[in-house]
């Protein structure tokens, strides 16, 4: 076992902080320091909350002092994606249209992080209002990827992702909309989990695409994950879709995983996905190959499945999420919060509106903006946002009659690995590609978790498990098992932002 | 030939009240068009009898108990404002504005 705090996996720390080898305050300073320590190379949080973490961690310590029971992950210490809202704590969607806005509520995921007693370290950058596949689109920063500083950390997620990649906090949220949770996930070498569409509240999140976004866990193991997946989890008033359901027990599920037996498990391969223009690169397609030859010798049986719809959810997803977004950016008009420009007392508020909306919106959020509105308007929305919502009734469809034959299906989760800062800015359609695995479990709604699976020329893969609504539990359990077969787990392998030092610890504790 | 042109975008913009500048309309127009050109692929879909979905769960009409529940604080609100006044949003005039 690791001496590192920072190398240290959630519930190991979780177990150390209630047994009292290890104080709420040591393990957060642990993580603070090292974000101080690295965090000018990897850039991943655009704020941190040192005293109010600290403050939270004093608060377990007294707690436990007191003898009260602590909570399950009590003390672990968490970076939350900057697109969900925090009371008193700057939160910007990584925009410059909300610079400076200090949200007077917290999301309904914060108040479950803060009623767990888990201190927030921080907020993560991501590409602006979580639009974009590499975190490049942020109005701040640019996030390196702590497997190579050259290149992007996946997107929109990437400040999430690269802090727990680079251990500068043991767990972080993230939302999903369209692989934004998954996809920075596997490029890291990362473990990150998108639950069932109306599983987790949205209250509190920055809009985005309404019917596709969901918050999610990203740490680096599945048990792990799934702790946290269900801290936040569960049915809130607040929110108007979501589900009133038992949460899936993820966490059993995981535990199950983690012993390393997939007997009687059916993963179904998405034939189309191995189809023309939808191929992965060779690097990975190796790596997903024989990650799917270790599922077979943990006793899982592949079963090829057809889902002849998937190949239109990339155009039918960039039909939905900009349509939803062109609507739900409407909010920002210069005058309940943030930004505005232009005001000198001559203009009118229409003028106004638009000289704010230009200077404080990015060239995604524009290029996004206008495509939705081209979507709805009069005259196309039949033929674009209404012919892609029927489309996604037939993605619908595929899954759910895929889950007739198998418990889960499988696909790498991203087409690529990790690229190079601005080697697909220039053209936003090569950057959509990056989610052209991920994003059919948003349109459908069900569950996808991506796990590390191996290595392309160093840069990490990522294996996807997609499965039916409310069905999380067999992603986690999937992904568990896979995480078994590898000593040291990948995710412990990502080279030291500080090199000097190399780690290659394993510990049972966290598997 | 392309699927949108440059004055589209323009127009397009300016219902969505953004200011693009000229440069940003030039860059638009050709990315939107490779975008759209991509999504013409849905055309191949048979769709004949397919409901639309619009949600992934499917759930209607949700209520709350009509029982009036506390608010924000005021100032709480109004602090995240650009500009305020006597307790108000305050906001550039709105009348005598060309359509």
């Amino acid at each position: 076992m690791s001496d590192r705090i920072i190398d240290k996996y959630a519930v190991e720390l979780a177990a150390d902080i209630r047994e009292g080898r290890l104080s709420a305050v040591e393990v957060t300073t642990a993580f603070l320091d090292r974000i101080a320590a690295v965090d000018g190379t990897v850039k991943a949080f655009l704020h941190v909350d040192r005293e109010g973490a600290l403050a939270t961690a004093a608060e377990v310590d007294a707690a436990r002092a007191a003898g009260e029971e602590l909570g399950p992950l009590a003390g672990v210490p968490i970076a939350v994606k900057d697109v969900v809202v925090t009371k008193g704590l700057p939160t910007t969607a990584a925009s410059k249209i909300l610079e400076g806005w200090i949200p007077p509520y917290d999301a309904t995921i914060v108040e479950r992080l803060k009623a767990a007693k888990m201190p927030i370290l921080g907020k993560t950058n991501l590409d602006e209002f979580a639009m974009g596949s590499s975190t490049e689109y942020s109005a701040y920063q640019q996030t390196a990827n702590p497997w190579d500083t050259g290149r992007i950390p996946g997107g929109s997620g990437g400040g999430s992702a690269a802090a727990v990649a680079a251990k500068m906090a043991p767990l972080a949220i993230g939302t999903d909309t369209g692989g934004s949770i998954r996809q920075p996930g596997a490029v890291t070498g990362t473990f990150g989990g998108k639950p069932t569409y109306g599983s987790n509240s949205r209250y509190g999140l920055i809009a985005f695409s309404s019917s596709l976004d969901t918050p999610g866990p990203v740490s680096r193991t599945a048990v792990d994950g799934a702790l946290l997946h269900e801290v936040i989890s569960g049915h809130d008033p607040r929110d108007s879709t979501s589900i009133d359901a038992p949460v899936p027990p993820v966490f059993e599920a995981a535990r199950l995983g983690a012993r390393g037996d997939l007997s009687g498990v059916k993963l179904g391969v998405v034939k189309e996905f191995a189809e023309g223009t939808d191929a992965a690169e060779p690097g990975v397609v190796a790596a997903y190959e024989a990650g799917v030859e270790q599922l077979v010798k943990l006793g899982a049986e592949i079963i090829e499945v057809s889902c002849p719809s998937f190949t239109y959810a990339l155009p039918t997803y960039y039909l939905i999420a900009p349509s939803e977004a062109s609507s739900n950016l409407a909010r920002y008009d210069g005058v309940r919060y943030g930004l505005r420009t232009g005001d000198d007392g001559e203009r009118g508020l229409e003028e106004v509106m638009s000289l704010t909306r230009e200077a404080g919106f990015g060239p995604e959020v524009k290029r996004r903006i206008i495509l939705g509105t081209y979507a709805l308007s009069a005259g196309y929305v039949d033929a674009f946002y209404g012919k892609a919502q029927k489309v996604r009734t037939l993605i619908k469809q595929d899954f759910e009659k895929a889950f007739e034959q198998v418990d889960a299906l499988i696909s790498p989760t991203t087409p690529f690995t990790a690229f190079k800062f601005g080697e697909r800015t220039g053209d936003p359609y090569q950057m959509y590609l990056a989610d052209l695995y991920t994003i059919p479990s948003n349109l459908y709604g069900g569950p996808g978790v991506s796990v590390p699976v191996g290595l392309s020329e160093g840069m990490p893969v990522g294996l996807q498990v997609m499965g039916p609504v409310m069905g999380d539990d067999i992603t986690y359990r999937v992904a568990a098992a896979l995480e078994t077969t590898q000593e040291p787990l990948l995710a412990d392998t990502a080279p030291d932002i500080h090199a000097n030092v190399r780690f290659t610890s394993f510990s049972e504790g966290g598997k | 030939m392309s699927t949108i042109s440059r004055e589209e975008v323009a127009h397009l913009a300016r219902l969505a009240r953004l200011e693009v500048t000229d440069d940003e309309l030039d860059a638009f127009a050709g990315q939107l068009d490779v975008i759209l050109e991509s999504m013409k692929t849905l055309g191949e879909v048979d769709t004949d009898g397919v409901q639309p979905t619009s949600h992934a769960v499917p759930l209607v009409n949700v209520f709350r108990e009509d029982r009036p529940q506390p608010s924000l604080p005021r100032d709480a609100v109004l602090a995240g404002g650009p500009d305020t006044a006597e307790d108000r949003f305050r906001v550039p005039r709105i009348l005598d504005e060309e359509a």
